[in-house]
């Protein structure tokens, strides 16, 4: 009797879920019902609820208002102890692995029983022999690709042998070719009866592989909805809710080169970073020519590079507008009239406790903000919010400190300020990482309105769409090395997939190589 | 040097190495309890501090009951309850643990001086040698067993440690705190209570490190007695790239050398006595500094959280 009911009802029942914070209120009465051996997608978009919602479910932090009901009885999850006790496994975003540790001892730090090392590895080698996950239980965690260490997570999970899997945005870090690897594993447990709540902003992905999807947005349920009978635009209304303008490539003859690197080699001061080898590149006036490849692979190296942080031996290995830079300090580099948008906002763009008049001061000194060593306020506050209102920043004026935008309204108010700095050259890094759509398409948009003003822009992001949507040219970097940049209308994201795992290079790709799986899988992508 | 060399016997070398061990001794104690601290993710800078309150404590209950093993026992207590003073400021109250450690030092430092003007100057009965039967007898080698109970307590001390971070679950939880409390938290690991434990044990072992000053090297009270060695043995931690068996093998260094730099005063070298106390002080520095240079080593033993708070809700 009781069998029958586990058997047949639903596996995780929300009803009502409220969590409150201090500034907003990121779940507002959600409502969510997944059944057993079901792919259930949570679709949002960053700040709509999904985060904060998983963390209820995985009992890392409690409901203002709600009840949960697991298997048919009301549970009340108070940690993430009494989660993996219910059998609700988690990989998470930012992976959760120790970077000292072995993979042995990272799995055995997430098990409740102690096990003999030596009997944890072989377990961890026959579940990853069945779900076709390769681990090497011995090894350490830092050495590892991103792909690798995901595996390692979802090996940890389906040691407690969970019956709810919740993957948060787990393709971000993956080449295409390893998602459809996944996506492979996902469907043979949801086949095996176990549930699977899927986050992801990601509406192909969502299409190919889930059976349910409930979209959330500013912290509500906005739709729940079978997404294989959706298109991509009404799932992105639901999410978005309103229209998305799809920005503009205008075909453009670019100009003469403004940054060229000839032979850029550097090897990397930390030891578990990546050292550049001969990187030639040449960026021309007026053109987008982004960077692929997924973190780690030397991005941080090649930023750091050029935008003088970080100078290297032979001067002549990087001319911005023709001039030898590669000794040169940043400053230095800012007045042959580069800009550089980092990666981190806070920390790096921005100084998180200071105003953001008073960070316009930073890079835009010789714009008139400071006269004889002294910084004129007046004129700071007058560029920051001249930029506040042009690139339409919310959630603060020119006297509010960084720390207190939001990652977008941070974002939108650092490319607008390196924007209005005149550039000739402009480096970005990750220009849309964690940001919402509608602060997305703006952002690309005013890359694209210096394209066409004849900037020279270099463009490194892990979002392969946002490449290929702003880009002329894209070039991929792996293991430090630079593939040679091609026409993005010469691309598919298979062919820049298979360079993102090194399979052009002669070092052996550890990582999702392209196996002939891949063309199969990517077919049912597509549907 | 070679001419020194060549007269020394090995009559003359085990001295020397008995003073060696016995030098080492209460760095030994004070590091390692403070590597475990640190591989916890714990900054505790007040080792100094929580030394002269042992070595205090022993000295004022030793003196007081006439017997050593109660002195132990309240160093062990009085440090212990120091650092659960820092822990609950920096763990549960938050605050900075540099400043706190600096606070501690201070405190312990100005404490130990106020009690303990009343027992300046009073004789207190040293601790006995445990002399190993057969093995004491020995010619010349004899006298490395004929050490204090606490000497051979050190070296123990040593491989408890090693063993606990490399083999035990627990050691395992401990590193794991150590290298991201956020990530331990996620996998529903008690992150507050582990490092409260650890702080706890560097305090009980500093505390040892101080009895062992007042009750054993010299045994007197004198104010500020531990002169400076908590530093050391702070710095002994990192320099050793929270390895313990560099933790003990630095101490060794320094405790040879300070035994040497005795020698070579009382050969009357022409040196100032100031520059040869100060040599095992800077030659323990200048070697571990080289040792360790090698940054994948430093990456993957350096606590990665040390020093930064932890709140399990941000």
């Amino acid at each position: 009797m009781i069998e029958s009911v586990s058997g047949t009802g639903p596996r995780l029942v929300l009803r009502g879920i409220v969590k409150r914070y201090p500034t907003i209120v990121a779940n507002d009465g959600i409502d969510l019902t997944v059944g057993v051996g079901e792919i259930h997608a949570v679709l949002g978009e960053n700040g709509a609820g999904k985060s904060t919602l998983m963390k209820i479910v995985y009992g890392l932090t409690r409901p203002d208002e709600g009840s949960i009901e697991w298997e048919g009885r009301p549970v009340a999850i108070s940690s993430p102890a009494a989660a993996r006790q219910l059998g609700i496994g988690m990989v998470f975003q930012h992976f959760s692995l120790f970077e000292t540790l072995t993979v042995t001892e990272n799995i055995s730090l997430a098990l409740d029983a102690e096990i003999e090392p030596a009997a944890l590895a072989s377990c961890i080698r026959d579940v990853s022999r069945r779900y076709g996950l390769p681990v090497e239980p011995h090894r350490l965690v830092h050495g590892m690709s991103v792909g690798e260490r995901q595996r390692v997570e979802i090996v940890r999970c389906l040691l407690q042998s969970p019956r709810l899997l919740i993957m948060d945005e787990p393709t971000s870090v993956l080449t295409p070719q390893s998602v459809l690897k996944l996506f492979e594993t996902l469907r043979r447990l949801a086949g095996e009866g176990v549930s699977i709540l899927y986050i992801s902003h990601k509406l192909d992905e969502i299409r190919a592989l889930c059976d349910v999807a409930t979209v959330l947005r500013g912290g509500k349920v906005s739709g729940t909805v079978q997404p294989r009978s959706e298109t991509k635009d009404s799932l992105a209304r639901l999410m978005v809710g309103s229209e998305i303008e799809p920005c503009q490539l205008r075909p453009r003859q670019p100009g003469p080169v403004r940054l060229e690197l000839t032979g850029l080699s550097m090897a990397s001061e930390d030891p578990f970073g990546t050292s550049l080898q001969a990187i030639d590149l040449r960026v021309r006036e007026g053109e987008i020519v982004g960077i692929a490849g997924v973190s780690g692979n030397g991005q941080a190296e090649l930023l750091a590079a050029l935008s003088g942080e970080l100078q290297v031996a032979d001067r002549g290995q990087i001319r911005i507008c023709g001039q030898a830079a590669g000794n040169l300090g940043p400053a230095q580099r800012r007045e042959l009239g580069l800009t550089f948008v980092p990666e981190e906002r806070l920390g790096r763009g921005a100084v998180p406790a200071m105003s953001l008049a008073h960070n316009a001061v930073l890079t835009g000194a010789h714009f008139g903000m400071v006269r004889g060593g002294l910084v004129r306020n007046g004129a700071a506050r007058e560029f920051a919010r001249a930029t506040i209102a042009e690139f339409q920043v919310r959630g603060g004026d020119e006297r509010s400190a960084a720390e207190n935008l939001s990652g977008g309204n941070l974002q939108k108010f650092i490319v607008g300020r390196e924007t209005k700095l005149a550039p000739k050259v402009m480096l970005v890094a990750q220009p849309t990482w964690g940001v919402d759509v509608g602060a997305a398409q703006m952002i690309r948009q005013a890359l694209l309105d210096l394209r066409d003003r004849g900037v020279a822009l270099l463009v490194v992001s892990e979002e392969l769409d946002e490449l290929f949507m702003i880009c002329d040219r894209i070039a991929v970097l792996a293991r430090g090395r630079l593939s040679p940049p091609v026409s993005t209308a010469e691309l598919t994201l298979e062919s820049v997939g298979a360079l993102m795992s090194g399979g052009a290079n002669d070092a052996p790709a550890d990582d999702a190589s392209p196996g002939p799986g891949g063309r199969e899988a990517k077919a049912r992508l597509d549907v | 040097m070679t001419t020194a060399s060549a007269y020394m016997s090995v009559e003359q070398m085990i001295p020397i190495l008995v003073s060696t061990l016995v030098a080492a001794t209460p760095l030994i104690y004070a590091a390692l309890g403070e590597l475990v601290v640190e591989r916890s993710g714990v900054l505790n800078l007040g080792v100094e501090g929580m030394m002269l309150i042992g070595a205090l404590a022993a000295f004022a209950v030793g003196v007081s009951s006439g017997t050593l093993l109660l002195g132990y026992l309240a160093a062990m207590a009085a440090a212990a309850l120091l650092s659960l003073v820092f822990a609950f400021l920096t763990l549960t109250l938050q605050a900075n643990q540099v400043a706190t450690g600096l606070a501690l030092t201070l405190f312990g430092i100005g404490l130990s001086a106020f009690v303990g003007r009343h027992f300046a100057g009073l004789p207190i009965h040293a601790m006995r040698p445990l002399v190993i039967p057969w093995l004491s007898e020995l010619p010349g080698v004899g006298a490395l067993f004929r050490l204090d109970l606490l000497v051979y307590g050190s070296i123990v001390l040593y491989l408890a440690v090693d063993w606990f971070l490399r083999r035990t679950r627990a050691g395992l939880l401990l590193r794991a705190v150590g290298e991201s409390p956020t990530v331990a938290h996620s996998l529903g690991h008690p992150v507050i209570r582990i490092r409260y434990l650890a702080v706890m044990f560097g305090g009980a072992t500093s505390g040892i490190a101080g009895a062992y000053l007042s009750t054993a090297l010299t045994p007197m009270w004198v104010e500020g007695m531990s002169a400076g060695r908590g530093w050391i043995a702070l710095a002994l931690v990192v320099f050793a790239t929270w390895k313990p068996l560099r933790v003990l093998l630095g101490a060794y260094l320094f405790g040879a050398v300070t035994v040497l730099q005795l020698y070579a005063q009382g050969f009357g070298l022409n040196v100032p006595s100031e520059m040869l106390s100060m040599l095992p002080y800077a030659a323990t520095i200048v070697v571990l500094v080289i040792i360790c240079r090698d940054p994948t080593t430093i990456r993957l033993n350096q606590p990665a959280s040390l020093g930064k708070s932890f709140h399990p809700d941000a």
